[in-house]
């Protein structure tokens, strides 16, 4: 076996954007889950916003266009959710599941018209001197302008959260909805808010897949992206800055189990195939063993139901 | 304006109500779903809901296919509901059916061409144990450290697909195959193949068994302690701790018993209407059945009913596609969507809507 062709450089680019379709939509979640809400729909939320962009991208030639359409659509999936949660008080497990199903079975249902078609061609960020540089040039220039635009959002979400007085709110109403409420804020209208963003980067994260990273529409296509991605919240303790650190190892393990397959090691690729997988369980498992921090770190409404009795 | 008061006792009425109104919902919005789709909705719902049953020349057909396809989503759904009322969220039960396939028809391969009305039974048992091994992976990790059994299954539905596809390129490849990925036919030689005892409805051994676990499934859930320690960890798992309930054993038996369901499920399809197993074996039933389970209020008696209903839109589906064209994937939509509204009308089940001055 030759190991000589596998290049670090190309390796962490490629990496990164195996992990921004992920980050993308766990960076989403994370602001629900702060608010107190799980949703565990964003494999649906993120198909369709696969199959939206992708669909709007064709008709109108543009990147942009579609970009915008999966996050419209990936939010308004997400207020299906929100208002079933929200208002009618539905369980958030079952509902968040029924969203997945639903959405995994709309986006097959629009996308049939759209396989083996090629969308309009993503505008790089390419820096003429800059990405010419040898190790620095590809790893920190060489990128499309949606990587550059996640770990901005991370540092927006970040921001939000722990430096403004906004994202001090959400983060109480996720704490203990009662004394958010008796204290006058609207909670349900918080949720609402924060259930739309999550749903409108699931979306966002799901065009990058069907835009950039594969790029063709193919059901199914998000293949148990959205599920890492919740994973990756518990991966990260709710904390903005890990959720980078939890995407870019799925990416990593991603881009090498691939890259083995490629160079015909002599196991059998759908055991390689197994490994991002295998490896999300046993992250889930050493961040969830130490149970003092894990019920620390996770916002103390998070699932409940809120009903104002007044 | 109107408000949601919460009702003393949940409405006995309503629980009955909400999954018919659910129904009507759905065939409603579906119509309109199919309408946008340029498909006749009254001829779609009506080729859905009616011609399975009395359609000229459709109908026998269809009917000879209802319990085929409600079978093995009353097994699983049966299954999942005492892990559901216990607060055991199992989403895995597509890879448990995987699994138990596998390892059913791995004991069939090895006993290949053993004759002897002991070979299925015995394939059973070790389908049962491979679903329910599977699914002790995500009950060990939550007891063990607490990891979330909702990620791990649903995690392990993937390792599972991939598993199948490496077993029918691997060991149980047809020798004889031509190199196909796909393992010998167990519907080939008699010992390996389910018997059917009532062609026209279409109920082989595994319906029976389905039916079988369901009375069994009730026994338990209403008449023994442990159905009762089960609901008790759901319904207030502080209060089943004080009496003296080990979560960790709920956690373990629930699940145990939903992928050993699931895992015979996977089988009775195996070594039926699938014949064989491909990388196309596994079609969804393990989260058709999370739909089937819900619908049926998570009661075993309600899952038969919702089972069938659920078989219907699958056969229904079918006819829709072949006669009026219909995408295969608007079914899988109408399905979802009757989960949804099953969600939102089950509102009234606990609440209930008064209109009220606003107080200022």
């Amino acid at each position: 076996m030759d190991f000589s062709s596998l290049s670090l450089v190309a390796l962490t680019v490629s990496l990164i954007g195996a992990a921004t379709p992920i980050l993308l939509a766990a960076i989403g979640e994370l602001v629900v889950e702060k608010s107190g809400v799980l949703n565990l729909g964003v494999e649906g939320m993120m198909i369709i916003g696969a199959i939206a962009g992708f669909a709007i991208s064709v008709e109108t030639g543009s990147v942009w266009t579609g970009m915008l359409a999966a996050m419209a659509a990936g939010a308004v999936l997400a207020l299906i959710f929100g208002f079933l949660t929200q208002v009618l008080l539905s369980n958030q497990v079952a509902t968040g599941l029924a969203l997945t199903l639903f959405g995994l079975g709309l986006a097959a249902l629009l996308g049939q018209n759209y396989t083996g078609m090629k969308p309009p061609p993503s505008p790089r960020l390419d820096i003429p001197v800059l990405s010419d540089l040898p190790v620095v040039g590809p790893l920190l220039f060489g990128h499309d302008f949606m990587i550059y635009f996640s770990l901005l959002i991370v540092f927006a979400v970040w921001y939000f959260l722990n430096r403004t007085r906004a994202g001090l709110v959400l983060r109480a109403v996720g704490e203990n909805h009662d004394a958010a409420h008796s204290l006058g804020y609207n909670v349900v209208a918080i949720r609402m808010a924060a259930i739309a963003f999550g749903g409108a980067l699931a979306g966002l994260g799901g065009a990058y897949l069907s835009l950039i990273r594969v790029p063709q529409w193919t059901e199914g296509m998000t293949a148990g992206a959205g599920w890492i991605a919740l994973a990756i919240v518990v991966f990260a303790s709710w904390k903005p800055g890990r959720v980078i650190l939890g995407a870019y190892l799925f990416g990593g393990v991603t881009i090498l189990q691939l890259n083995l397959q490629a160079l015909g090691i002599s196991i059998s690729p759908a055991f390689l195939s197994m490994t991002p997988y295998l490896v999300t369980i046993i992250v889930l498992v050493i961040m969830s063993a130490d149970r003092r921090r894990a019920s620390l770190n996770a916002p103390a409404s998070l699932g409940r139901i809120f009903h104002a009795s007044h | 304006m109107l408000r949601l008061e919460p009702r003393l006792q949940p409405s006995r009425p309503m629980r009955l109500i909400t999954p018919v109104l659910a129904v009507l919902l759905t065939m409603l919005f579906g119509g309109l779903l199919f309408a946008a789709l340029g498909v006749d909705p009254v001829e779609a719902i009506k080729l859905i809901f009616w011609d399975p049953f009395f359609h000229p020349t459709y109908g026998a057909y269809s009917m000879s296919q209802l319990l085929v396809k409600a079978g093995p989503l009353i097994l699983i759904a049966v299954g999942l509901s005492i892990g559901f009322r216990a607060g055991v969220w199992n989403i895995g039960a597509e890879g448990q059916f995987i699994m138990g396939a596998i390892s059913g028809g791995a004991v069939g391969l090895a006993l290949y061409p053993a004759a002897g009305i002991w070979v299925l039974p015995l394939m059973t048992v070790a389908a049962a144990l491979g679903g329910f091994l599977w699914a002790m992976i995500p009950a060990l990790l939550k007891i063990k450290f607490n990891a979330n059994e909702i990620l791990v299954s649903l995690m392990l539905v993937y390792v599972a697909e991939n598993f199948l596809a490496a077993m029918v390129t691997g060991p149980l490849q047809n020798p004889q195959g031509f190199g196909f990925p796909e393992s010998r036919s167990f519907t080939g030689v008699d010992s390996t193949t389910l018997p059917m005892l009532y062609q026209p409805l279409g109920m082989h051994a595994g319906v029976v068994v389905a039916f079988i676990v369901v009375i069994a499934a009730y026994v338990m859930m209403e008449r023994h302690l442990l159905g009762f320690q089960i609901k008790l960890t759901g319904e207030s798992p502080r209060a089943a701790k004080f009496a003296g309930v080990k979560p960790a054993v709920i956690v373990a038996i629930t699940l145990g018993i939903s992928g050993a369901l699931a895992g015979m499920a996977g089988l009775f399809e195996l070594t039926g209407p699938a014949g064989k197993l491909t990388t196309n074996f596994p079609v969804g039933y393990g989260f058709t059945a999370i739909i089937v389970a819900f619908l049926g209020r998570l009661n075993p008696f309600g899952i038969v009913l919702a089972g069938i209903l659920m078989a219907l839109t699958y056969i229904g589906g079918e006819l829709t596609q072949l006669t009026l064209g219909m995408p295969a994937a608007a079914i899988s939509v109408f399905q979802g969507m009757m989960l949804f509204f099953l969600l939102a009308v089950d509102v009234f089940v606990n609440y209930r809507l008064v209109w009220k001055k606003e107080v200022k």
